[in-house]
């Protein structure tokens, strides 16, 4: 058994690259339009909320309320973008299109696709979160230095994001399922980890909770950024993403093992 | 030298799917797995390929143990799957270039292949006409250049001409004959007799996961039949049989149509001339006489 689901981990550091590449192509034509679909959510949060609430309060944590604003915005961008790059992207080709199924046949391994799956979800949080870094640069709620440290960060939110919705497409029967992610787990993460105030308005008990998730952490490494400010514990949050990460990739290689390969 | 060796494989879902089956496929012959929905027939091309392992029994394939080290079978197989899994937004060029990627070809490896893998499955014209635009024969027939692309020693092949219309399958039957010519080794998984009839060196006949008869598609035919056929429509089959039992070997009703088969059919015919609304057919015996006597059914399509 241990033998059989380590032939399904990755062959070598390499082989995923033809996934992701794949994925690219595709993505490719139809671009524009996927960039554009992914930037508007935010957008419109960003600038609806920011301007909105924005001029009933005053500042929020030393800055203006849409400079706070713009850091959920940036992680949430990623964390929604990795999510649908997986749950409805990932789960199409590995079901109706059939293209795992393919790629199976071939030399590469379940955990090399797994792996080209995350990283390109992670590609497209990265494009998103850029996006509306860029937007937010420009307005002037971040310095453009700054834009070389999120890059990173962005990167391995979408990855860390990725990794937790995979398992989720690992164990949905249908589209159908994806609704409750989004609802119990997406959603809440949105109001629990300071994307839009700050986690001190929370009661204690949910603080204790948000402080363990991932949105959490990837808004504190990207605000302090933004914002020109020294980010506290950034080993620790740097550690909790990796974790989200790594995890749930060894698990969804089980899961998909047990679906694909019975 | 052996391409394909199974000892004693079983596997088991809900239920036994595979029982106890053993076969050897000998480097450049076209093995054919023959049998009718449910046999066991795609679990077992899929063990083959190592993307599913059985419960028991032993698989090497191309000189590996599979599914322990199935990714080194894989660099050199090609594999053509029941259901098209073609790449529908991509053009057929971009179809090729993606999957010579996965067995990590260089940009020029594969630019240098493409052109005679289109010839291959007559697709010149279509390089850069999208999947969806092409016709069912046509996505078959990319499929097959695809799983060639990695110049594979052993082709697996699940059903790869259901769902074709006559003329796309012969074409692809005679795309299959020139990869033999060329001494490719073919497993093909097949419930249509006249394909295994036409391509198989030698068939697995399966039943319920096993192995019911192995052999020459002829010898197979000759063995278990050995004389010519007449079928009888029409009139009350099991009245009829009674008729001309003294003259045949053996008789079946399968459904509405009665085989009897006869070392002297002229007798046979003798005694059914002449009968109203009765149509008679008198025919050389095929596999799928070899199926109905080796399970007393006929293969449901």
């Amino acid at each position: 058994m241990g033998e059989r689901y380590a032939a399904g981990m990755p062959a070598n550091a390499w082989n995923w690259v033809a996934v992701w590449r794949r994925n690219y192509l595709g993505w490719k034509k139809i671009g524009l339009a996927s960039v554009l679909g992914n930037l508007a959510d935010p957008m419109i949060y960003l600038f609806g909320l920011g301007f909105g609430i924005g001029t009933m309060i005053g500042p929020v944590e030393g800055t203006s309320y849409i400079a706070f604003l713009a850091a959920g915005m940036v992680a949430t961008s990623a964390m929604a973008s990795a999510t649908a790059e997986t749950v409805y992207g990932s789960f199409g080709r590995m079901g109706d299109q059939r293209t795992w199924e393919g790629m199976l046949c071939t030399q590469l391994t379940l955990g090399d696709i797994l792996l080209g799956e995350l990283a390109w979800a992670a590609t497209k949080a990265l494009m998103a979160g850029t996006a509306i870094t860029i937007v937010a640069t420009t307005l002037g709620y971040a310095s453009w230095p700054s834009i070389l440290c999120l890059l990173p960060v962005i990167a391995l939110s979408g990855l860390a994001f990725a990794s937790l919705a995979m398992v989720v497409t690992a164990l949905a029967p249908s589209y159908e399922y994806f609704i409750f992610y989004n609802t119990l787990v997406i959603t809440p993460m949105l109001f629990l980890c300071g994307a839009m105030f700050p986690v001190n308005q929370l009661p204690g008990a949910f603080q204790d909770v948000a402080s363990l998730l991932p949105l959490a952490h990837a808004i504190d490494l990207i605000r302090p950024a933004m914002l020109g400010r020294p980010a506290g514990s950034m080993g620790l949050h740097i550690g909790a993403l990796c974790i989200y990460t790594v995890l749930p990739f060894f698990l969804s290689v089980a899961l998909f093992r047990r679906r694909l390969m019975r | 030298m052996v391409a394909i060796d199974l000892t004693d494989v079983s596997k088991t879902y809900d239920k036994l799917v595979v029982d106890r089956l053993s076969f050897r496929v000998a480097a450049g012959e076209c093995f054919g797995l023959l049998g009718p929905n449910g046999a066991g027939k795609s679990t077992i091309a899929r063990m083959v390929l190592g993307m599913t392992s059985p419960d028991a029994g032993k698989i090497t394939v191309l000189g590996v143990p599979v599914p322990a080290r199935a990714r080194l079978a894989r660099m050199r197989i090609g594999v053509v799957p029941q259901f098209d899994n073609l790449d529908t937004a991509f053009t057929v060029r971009e179809n090729l270039l993606v999957f010579g990627r996965y067995f990590r070809m260089s940009r020029r490896q594969i630019d240098a292949v493409i052109p005679s893998l289109l010839e291959f499955a007559r697709l010149e014209n279509k390089a850069d006409a999208r999947v969806a635009e092409l016709s069912g024969g046509m996505k078959r027939r990319l499929t097959l250049a695809r799983a060639l692309i990695n110049d594979p020693h052993l082709l697996v092949m699940d059903e790869p001409t259901t769902g074709l219309d006559p003329q796309a399958r012969h074409l692809i039957w005679e795309r299959l004959r020139s990869l033999l010519a060329r001494g490719k080794t073919i497993l093909l998984t097949t419930h249509f007799m006249e394909e295994a009839e036409r391509l198989c060196d030698r068939l697995c006949v399966m039943e319920e996961g096993r192995k019911i008869a192995e052999g020459r598609p002829s010898a197979l035919i000759d063995e278990q039949i050995g004389c010519d056929v007449v079928e009888v429509y029409g009139g009350n089959p099991h009245e009829l049989g009674a008729l001309i039992r003294p003259y045949a070997q053996r008789i079946e009703v399968s459904g509405e149509t009665l085989f009897c088969y006869a070392p002297d059919p002229e007798q046979v015919l003798a005694q059914l001339r002449g009968r109203a609304g009765l149509r008679l057919l008198q025919r050389p015996p095929n596999l799928e006489d070899v199926f109905l006597r080796l399970t007393g059914r006929e293969m449901e399509d």
